[in-house]
């Protein structure tokens, strides 16, 4: 038990908790009236929903045209977009499933609410090259089913079938693992709630018994999940990046993209949780449970990605200098001194330079300034998709054909609107459901909680006399 | 015998998972045979303990897997090369490097989701699903060694009750459950 633990361990659960102090905590925001800030941000973020119709209903009664796209820029925010919110939906899968491999306890504190993070932006992601078909109605034809049109098969060579592959696997998938994890939970709240919440939970939680045969079935799955989860999270943004690698655009056809795109994913992922998990903590008083610990272990998480997403920009630059072929010189020169240098400068600033200052540990354990630096990484990494898609477009072949977009009132309106969707979305989340894995917390409690390891545990000498943890916390006060 | 005979379950609660395995390792020795044990999360070193086979999910994982793989590739294939061959950029009609992608994503979309329903069927739970709850605290902070006990004398049922506080349980309840 404790003793095995390594006594200068950090705690990563403060506050002399008991298990049963745990399932108070985390499901009391479910069960107490909304507060105010939550209020407030819910109304926020359904008015940015109800903008997010509003354009979605203006572009499809008028089509495509009401975007700023044109014959060579057939790429502009909405691909943006969707890169930028595909990428964000990285950071879940990458906790839930790959530090699970690596048995990071730190895991458990931040996988709950990071893996709806997951599925809801990948929820926002998806929009776009929907809308993008311009025929909304006619999706289904990219799914091969068997038709009236020969049958007519889709291109199973295309990278952009490849993705419809690959981001409906993943939304599945992450959506099953999540579940898969809120079963037990859902338990918890069912237990303690009365009337016609507990019907609900009842319903939400599947059955859920409790019993030693169903946890050892849980843990198997939750383990082979994992196992699958973590090469699929690699290949969904390898094949995203693939929609530009393949193509024989200059400055998107190179063979870093795979490695690059999936660094960039994990590192805007993690931006995107720490904004997140920040604000939460706060307004739910998790304050022990997503610890210093943990937001110290994802900024340096962001530190390495960042520095890996920086040591691809130079490569790109110098791969292109060095192949000494000119249009590929030209196209990265385009890139930072061409009319949108100034995107290539937020990219760079918030990307390479910003997250440089996690080097230094009192920073890193800084909750203003990670916060502020979450945000500068987000646009960050929108301007990096910016600046592939719009640089590249709008300065192609022909002089003739260059020209300079900028969007249209309808496609910032979709952007902004995709915000509401996801925050309307991740609010409704953290109402009903526990926003941090109540059993897989207790779980860690012995090896984790401050009354076992770190400077303020408490010594514990195993008599053979039987004694709850809780009585033998009271007897030492 | 009737097929609605209730459950009789006579269970120990105890407060640590500690003090929980200890009472196992006893109730081995004294080779009572325990109907089921409850947890609020996952105990290390039950398994063993209570004598469980490891289960076989990945197993069944593996095989959905392959299902997948073979289902993707052979359609693909099939497609291609027989339905409606299509020369895609200069390639061959079976250009096998640009099948793997796709390949791999119904490779890992079937296992997951083969294993998921796998995971409630055996489990007998899904959406909907009522099962009997032997106490409202196994999912707070409780765990439970329950066992069954129809068949048991008077005097029997004594003993384990005396086991059980004896082994450090909290409380002993007994409780009827639907069969």
């Amino acid at each position: 038990m404790s003793a095995k633990v390594s006594p200068i361990r950090e705690p990563l659960i403060n506050g002399n908790k008991t298990y049963h102090q745990i399932t108070e905590d985390i499901c009391a925001p479910t069960e107490r009236v909304p507060s105010l800030p939550w209020v407030i941000g819910f109304i926020v973020a359904v008015t940015g929903l109800a903008l997010y119709v509003f354009c979605l209903a203006w572009t499809i009664w008028f089509g495509i045209g009401t975007w700023d796209l044109n014959r060579t820029i057939n790429w502009g925010w909405d691909i943006t977009n969707f890169v930028w919110w595909v990428g964000i939906g990285h950071a879940g899968t990458l906790i839930s499933a790959i530090l699970l491999l690596f048995r990071q306890k730190w895991r458990t504190g931040v996988n709950r609410a990071a893996e709806a993070m997951t599925i809801f932006a990948v929820a926002c992601a998806g929009q776009f090259p929907l809308i993008h078909m311009g025929r909304l109605w006619l999706a289904f034809f990219i799914f091969p089913y068997p038709n009236t049109r020969g049958p007519l098969w889709v291109n199973f060579n295309s990278p952009l079938l490849w993705d419809v592959f690959a981001i409906s696997t993943y939304l599945t998938v992450s959506l099953l693992f999540w579940y898969t994890g809120l079963v037990p939970d859902f338990a918890t709240v069912r237990d303690r709630a009365k009337g016609l919440r507990k019907k609900v939970y009842n319903f939400l939680s599947f059955g859920w018994t409790g019993s030693a045969k169903h946890w050892q079935r849980w843990e198997s799955l939750s383990l082979v999940l994992a196992g699958l989860s973590t090469p699929l999270v690699l290949s969904v943004h390898t094949i995203v990046s693939f929609d530009f690698a393949t193509s024989v655009i200059p400055g998107w056809h190179t063979t870093i993209f795979p490695p690059y795109f999936v660094a960039g994913a994990i590192f805007s992922g993690f931006a995107m949780v720490l904004t997140l998990m920040i604000i939460a903590r706060k307004i739910f008083k998790l304050e022990d449970y997503i610890t210093l610990a943990h937001i110290e272990s994802m900024n340096k998480v962001i530190l390495l990605t960042g520095t890996i997403v920086g040591v691809a920009y130079l490569t790109e630059l110098f791969v292109a200098w060095y192949s000494g072929y000119l249009p590929e010189q030209w196209a990265f020169y385009n890139r930072v001194f061409g009319p949108y240098y100034w995107s290539y400068i937020g990219m760079m600033t918030c990307n390479v330079l910003s997250p440089q200052i996690f080097w230094v540990r009192k920073y890193r354990r800084n909750i203003v300034i990670t916060f502020v630096l979450s945000i500068f990484i987000n646009i960050g990494m929108w301007f990096e998709r910016f600046v592939i898609i719009a640089t590249t477009l709008a300065r192609d072949y022909l002089p003739s054909s260059w020209s300079y977009y900028t969007p249209t009132w309808v496609e910032i309106g979709l952007f902004v609107g995709t915000l509401g969707l996801f925050f309307t979305l991740f609010l409704i989340f953290a109402r009903v459901a526990p926003v941090i894995a109540i059993a897989e917390v207790k779980s860690i409690l012995k090896t984790a909680g401050n009354q076992y390891v770190g400077p303020d545990a408490i010594h514990h000498h195993h008599d053979h006399e039987v004694k709850t943890v809780a009585e033998e916390i009271k007897a030492i006060k | 015998m009737a097929a609605t005979v209730n459950k009789e379950v006579l269970y120990g609660v105890y407060d640590d998972e500690e003090i929980l395995l200890d009472a196992i390792k006893e109730a081995k020795r004294a080779h009572l045979e325990i109907w089921d044990v409850f947890s609020p999360f996952p105990v290390h070193g039950l398994d063993p303990l209570l004598g469980l086979s490891e289960s076989r999910l990945h197993i069944a994982g593996f095989i959905y897997g392959a299902i997948g793989t073979l289902t993707a590739f052979l359609f693909m294939t099939w497609v291609f090369t027989r339905d409606w061959p299509m020369i895609f950029g200069g390639k061959p009609y079976w250009s096998v490097p640009s099948f793997i992608p796709i390949t791999f994503e119904l490779t890992v979309l079937f296992a997951a989701v083969g294993m998921v329903v796998s995971f409630y069927i055996v489990n007998g739970q899904g959406p909907g699903v009522n099962n009997a709850i032997l106490d409202e605290r196994i999912t707070d902070d409780k765990f439970i060694i329950a066992f069954s006990v129809n068949n048991y004398s008077e005097e029997e049922k004594e003993k384990l009750s005396q086991f059980l506080s004896g082994t450090g349980a909290s409380e002993v309840l007994t409780k009827e459950m639907p069969a």
